[in-house]
């Protein structure tokens, strides 16, 4: 067993994981937080996608102690209270979901992407939702929705 | 078909502080070991029961400094732990090195790549790894290092078959070295894939060209998955060498370069498509290296 000390979603953790536990393993399993998603498991579809020191990343492919130390972001860190984050509000809004599985992934590719370049193109924010595949919708929705919370977050 | 678990096998983590520390565990531990930078590759083959579990996995992550980018006099190294998103989004990288900035940018996708490493990509040795490439046309030498000491490798000299290299059991590398490219020279990587991100490259090809005056200077011309390991196509380089660029050397450059490679048939392509797409894309990324 490995000790480590986990800050997810400003939240300190001290835990005792053995050393094959994945990060998303711990996400879901030890601390209950299930709205990252395990889809592949391969680093291939993007479900499991965290920040881990506000990059985005597949917690799928990185293991617990190897987040020793880290700051990470689950879809559960967004909303303050009731009030959802405005890039879930933007997905709420303008229908950016079919079956919802991807979206935990998708909004915090979207977050990584919005830190780092408040008014991305339409090209950019398809590069920043690369890594995130969904199956239902198309992306046209997913897309729009990004724009709208750019916008609504100040972007141009 | 594979056999798909989820889980990792069990193994021993070890996180060194210190090279010294890391090398010495690596002796200690020889063949039962697996070294990992950004776990990218290594995670889902032990998923996927592809590799057998190692007794111990050592992590570099913590040893500081192996993720520097240094660029000085002597040109340009990139630690062990230099990530693809590093080299992506580095000025430096982007203004003299492009062609390495322009494979990276083609790689899986950013939550990989703000993982994965460069000198993983090259250490996985998988022929289609889209670093090589341009690694291989920048001239890069590669630093070796051991508990009995350090050698330095060419590129060309690393790769020994298909997921092979010259690291040996108890060896890291712990930096790429790539010299100054010519003021006036020209890089351009080009990936064939059926999608436009999250894929391996069917045919990957990178050009390095310094023109004069419409007269061929230099050329380096690299490829990869189109072999057992990533190549460098010199007889290909020889037909454009201190001559004049007219369409139909490079026509003829392209057709070497496609006689060089030794491509296979597999799921993703067969042998005489990659063969055929050799020339085309050798072709153009001469013809828009000299335009640039």
């Amino acid at each position: 067993m490995k000790e480590i000390n986990l800050t997810v979603n400003n939240q300190p953790y001290r835990l005792s994981v053995p050393p094959r536990r994945t990060l998303l393993e711990v996400i879901r399993e030890d601390l209950g937080l299930t709205g990252t998603k395990e889809g592949c498991g391969l680093g291939e579809c993007g479900a499991c996608t965290v920040l881990m020191d506000g990059q985005a990343i597949n917690s799928c492919l990185v293991l617990a102690a190897e987040a020793d130390g880290k700051q990470i972001t689950t879809v559960e860190g967004l909303a303050s209270g009731d009030k959802l984050h405005p890039i879930q509000q933007a997905f709420v809004d303008h229908g950016g979901l079919q079956c919802g599985f991807c979206t935990p992934g998708m909004i915090m590719s979207a977050k990584a992407l919005l830190d780092k370049n408040p008014t991305p193109t339409e090209e950019e924010i398809k590069q920043g939702i690369t890594g995130n595949l969904c199956r239902c919708t198309g992306y046209t929705k997913i897309i729009e929705s990004i724009k709208a919370a750019a916008e609504n977050m100040g972007g141009k | 078909m594979t056999t798909f678990y989820r889980r990792l096998p069990k193994f021993n983590y070890l996180a060194p502080d210190t090279l010294d520390e890391a090398l010495s565990l690596l002796s200690r531990y020889k063949g039962k070991a697996m070294v990992i930078a950004g776990g990218t590759d290594i995670i889902p083959r032990l998923k996927r029961r592809e590799i057998g579990a190692p007794e111990h996995v050592i992590d570099l992550k913590g040893i500081p400094g192996l993720d520097n980018i240094k660029y000085d006099v002597s040109g340009l190294s990139l630690g062990t732990l230099v990530t693809i998103g590093a080299v992506e989004t580095s000025a430096i990288i982007g203004e003299k090195f492009s062609v390495l900035a322009q494979a990276a940018q083609s790689m899986a996708s950013p939550q990989v790549r703000n993982r994965g490493t460069i000198a993983g990509n090259i250490c996985n040795a998988v022929p289609s790894a889209d670093s090589a490439p341009p690694l291989l046309t920048l001239g890069a030498k590669l630093k070796l290092v051991s508990q009995k000491g350090e050698r330095t490798v060419g590129i060309e000299d690393f790769f020994t078959g298909p997921g092979q290299t010259a690291l040996a059991d108890d060896e890291i590398l712990q930096e790429i070295q790539i010299p100054h490219p010519p003021p006036n020279s020209q890089g351009i990587y080009l990936k064939l894939t059926p999608r436009r991100a999250m894929d391996l490259a069917i045919v990957g090809v990178a050009a390095v060209v310094i023109p004069q005056d419409g007269v061929c200077q230099d050329i380096r011309i690299a490829l990869g998955a189109v072999a057992p390991t990533p190549i460098r196509v010199r007889k290909a380089e020889a037909v454009l060498k201190g001559q004049k660029f007219d369409d139909a050397l490079i026509e003829k450059a392209a057709k070497t370069a496609a006689g060089q490679s030794r491509p296979i048939d597999d799921h993703r392509a067969s042998a005489d498509y990659r063969r055929d797409m050799v020339e085309v894309l050798v072709k153009r990324a001469i013809k828009q290296a000299i335009r640039r």
